[in-house]
């Protein structure tokens, strides 16, 4: 089987900090990791992988260090990483996003083999929007499977794929048809931790980098900020509320009167919900 | 910046409400995002659209009533056997043929599983811009939708335009906008449309559903009261604290980001705008910054009552009561105090 997997390096959200002053996001010196919702579908790739034989690629879109998240990926024991990057994808939204990998993964089937599944992760932890999994899948023609929780049965041969995906209120049980789109809900599984072996490789493998001339892309103004019909216009801090929070105790107050004090604050301003509490028989 | 829309597009007019269905139950973010809806379509001067998506039947019918119920000028319905269950391959045909027939100026989905994995769709094949999880929408002068979500990292927040391209669409969180008055209206005008679908062009099938057993289901979303703890709390063994007052007040509790990714909490009790967005009456958090993640989850509360020893914590920007303490050493006292101050025996002594 080939197996694709489309990763994002993202910023180390835990460590990102906001200006003081500007309000504007200090990126310098953040360190980026894998995003970590890929690293579920990137697991279940190489399981599958290991269970049918085959190949794993990763693919990127990002500036030239995202070969770093590329690198990483091969040492968790993906076999190939393709880096897409070019100034022209600069600034782009979902919808262009999945233009370019879309029309990289085109490109990775001609050179590469035709792909039997193309896993995507749920969502990033920076854009977090959700949108580039479903929109790989259409622009791809392909049918997609979208918080999956667990792969129940692959077969490359019959080509039938059954999975549980979250759905509102339960689990959908679903079949459905090789070639197909997966992203992985987290938990599903644990990324391994990569051999020794692994490691080495990664350390010496080349990672393909591609321009969008070399993806095959010709038509530029489906890329970046052009492509992009989205546009973000303003952004700005939020406004604090017109008066400040009513603040309750002073230094030295025992928990006992703070604790009292406080929940006949919370009464004097909601006395509907003492009733509500008493009559619900709350702390019989 | 704003460029004279195309020619093509211009015909566009009207805001639409995808209104989630599965399994015959009604997504309450629909009727919230109706509510919006409503808003906008009164400031463009437009008519308000639920576009209901369902199998033949009383389930579906009664969708298309509680549209016109909670503010709908009129439906549009696509009603075909195919849409049993939710499947994207059918839902994302019927919704993109809607949207090429009638032309919307804005589409509003709710961002649930279905809605997110059913808007990706859309508008990858519509070729328009599609705002994730928004916490505000409003129109601009020039009536163009201005959609504004929070962005990553810190404390600020975003606004996207659609400005080229038509639909304008968005996706909104549940419980992010309030939910309106649910009003008896006859039903009014609803065009059907068909889906050239028969279940033979539909690769992907439904082996089963296994419904959600009652308590795996986590009812933060909708609960009256909430108490939640962040990383101040300093240990997992903490959260016990956050748990016992949650149960003396019959509350659900919850946590920020990081105590999820510490492992202290699962992640279906997270709070925030990539946790759940919650509206109680009352809400309590301790040992939590209050960064705008988390604010934009927690905002639509009644009463906001923060814990946190950082007089300048920015979630004392937001609260309505603050107490500069520490929460380990307050929370058991407030649980003993609630229940004292609640338990029938003293009531009984005050009341006499
Ligand atoms: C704060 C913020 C808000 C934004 N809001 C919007 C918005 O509302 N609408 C919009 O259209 N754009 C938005 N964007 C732009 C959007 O984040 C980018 O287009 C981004 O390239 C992909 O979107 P995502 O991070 O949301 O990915 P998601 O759609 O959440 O990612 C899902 C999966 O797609 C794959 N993937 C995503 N990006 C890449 C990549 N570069 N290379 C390889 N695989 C990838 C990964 O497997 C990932 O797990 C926003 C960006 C930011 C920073
Ligand atoms: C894309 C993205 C999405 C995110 N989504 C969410 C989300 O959905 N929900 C969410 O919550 N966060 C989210 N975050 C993370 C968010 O930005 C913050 O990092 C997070 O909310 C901080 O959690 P916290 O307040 O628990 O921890 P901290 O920011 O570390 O704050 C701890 C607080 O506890 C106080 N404290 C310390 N000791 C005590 C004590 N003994 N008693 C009382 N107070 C004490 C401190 O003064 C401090 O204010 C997201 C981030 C990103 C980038």
């Amino acid at each position: 089987m080939h197996i694709v997997v489309c990763i994002k390096q993202v910023p180390d959200s835990a460590q990102i900090r906001v200006h003081p002053v500007t309000n504007t996001i200090m990126r310098q010196g953040v360190p980026t990791i894998i995003n970590p919702f890929d690293l579920f579908s990137l697991e279940e790739a190489l399981r599958m992988r290991d269970a049918h034989g085959g190949e794993v690629t990763v693919l990127t879109m990002g500036p030239p260090m995202a070969a770093d998240a590329l690198r990483k990926a091969l040492t968790f024991g993906a076999d190939r990483g393709v880096l897409l990057t070019d100034r022209f994808f600069a600034g782009s939204d979902t919808l262009a996003t999945s233009f370019a990998l879309s029309a990289a993964i085109e490109k990775i089937g001609k050179v590469y083999g035709k792909p039997d599944v193309i896993f995507a992760g749920k969502q990033t932890i920076d854009g977090d929007t959700a949108q580039v999994g479903p929109g790989i899948a259409k622009r791809l023609d392909l049918l997609q499977l979208t918080y999956v929780a667990k792969i129940a049965s692959v077969d490359p041969e019959t080509r039938a794929i059954t999975v549980e995906r979250r759905a509102e209120g339960g689990t959908q049980v679903l079949q459905t048809r090789l070639p197909c789109l997966v992203t992985m809900l987290e938990g599903s599984n644990e990324i391994r931790r990569g051999t020794l072996d692994d490691a080495l490789r990664a350390a010496r493998a080349e990672i393909v980098t591609w321009s969008a001339t070399d993806a095959g892309i010709e038509d530029l103004t489906k890329c970046g900020l052009r492509g992009s019909p989205t546009v973000v216009k303003r952004v700005f801090a939020p406004t604090a509320r017109q008066e400040k929070a009513t603040t309750i105790g002073e230094p030295g107050d025992s928990a006992r009167d703070l604790a009292d004090n406080l929940i006949a604050e919370i009464f004097a301003r909601k006395p509907a919900l003492e009733g509500a509490l008493a009559a619900a028989g709350c702390a019989a | 910046m704003k460029k004279e829309l195309p020619e093509h597009f211009k015909s566009y007019k009207h805001v639409w409400v995808a209104i989630e269905m599965e399994r015959g139950q009604v997504h309450p973010v629909s009727y919230e995002l109706l509510g919006c809806g409503r808003t906008l379509a009164d400031k463009l001067g437009v008519q308000l659209a639920g576009a209901v998506i369902g199998p033949p039947g009383e389930a579906t019918w009664h969708a298309v009533a509680e549209a016109f119920a909670y503010g709908a000028d009129m439906v549009y319905l696509v009603e075909d056997p195919v849409l049993k269950d939710y499947r994207n391959e059918p839902y994302s045909k019927a919704l993109t043929d809607l949207v090429n027939t009638y032309q919307p100026e804005i589409l509003l989905l709710g961002a649930t599983t279905l809605g997110r994995d059913l808007a990706g769709s859309v508008a990858t094949t519509l070729k328009t811009g599609l705002t994730a999880d928004c916490t505000e929408l409003d129109v601009d002068d020039d009536k163009s939708l201005a959609a504004t979500r929070p962005t990553f990292g810190g404390s600020l927040l975003c606004t996207i335009y659609t400005l080229n391209f038509r639909p304008q669409m968005a996706t909104v969180r549940p419980r992010v906008m309030p939910m309106p008055e649910r009003q008896d209206r006859p039903v009014g005008r609803v065009i059907q449309h068909r889906l050239p679908m028969v279940e033979e062009d539909i690769v992907t099938k439904v082996l089963s559903f296994i419904p959600d057993s009652q308590s795996a289901k986590v009812n933060l979303a909708y609960a009256d009261i909430v108490v939640a703890g962040g990383l101040g709390l300093g240990a997992a063994e903490n959260f016990q604290l956050i748990r016992n007052l949650a149960s003396t007040l019959g509350a659900e509790y919850g946590c920020s980001r990081p105590v999820v990714q510490k492992g202290w909490m699962p992640s279906e009790r997270q709070i925030g705008q990539t946790g759940k967005t919650i509206r109680p009456k009352l809400y309590i958090s301790a040992g939590i910054s209050g960064a705008i993640q988390h604010r934009v989850g927690v905002e639509g509360a009644d009463l906001i009552v923060a814990i946190n020893t950082d007089p300048n914590a920015p979630i004392f920007d937001f609260a309505h009561v603050g107490i500069v303490t520490d929460a380990v050493r307050l929370l058991p006292a407030l649980t003993e105090a609630f229940i004292r101050r609640l338990s029938p025996h003293n009531r009984d002594k005050l009341a006499s």
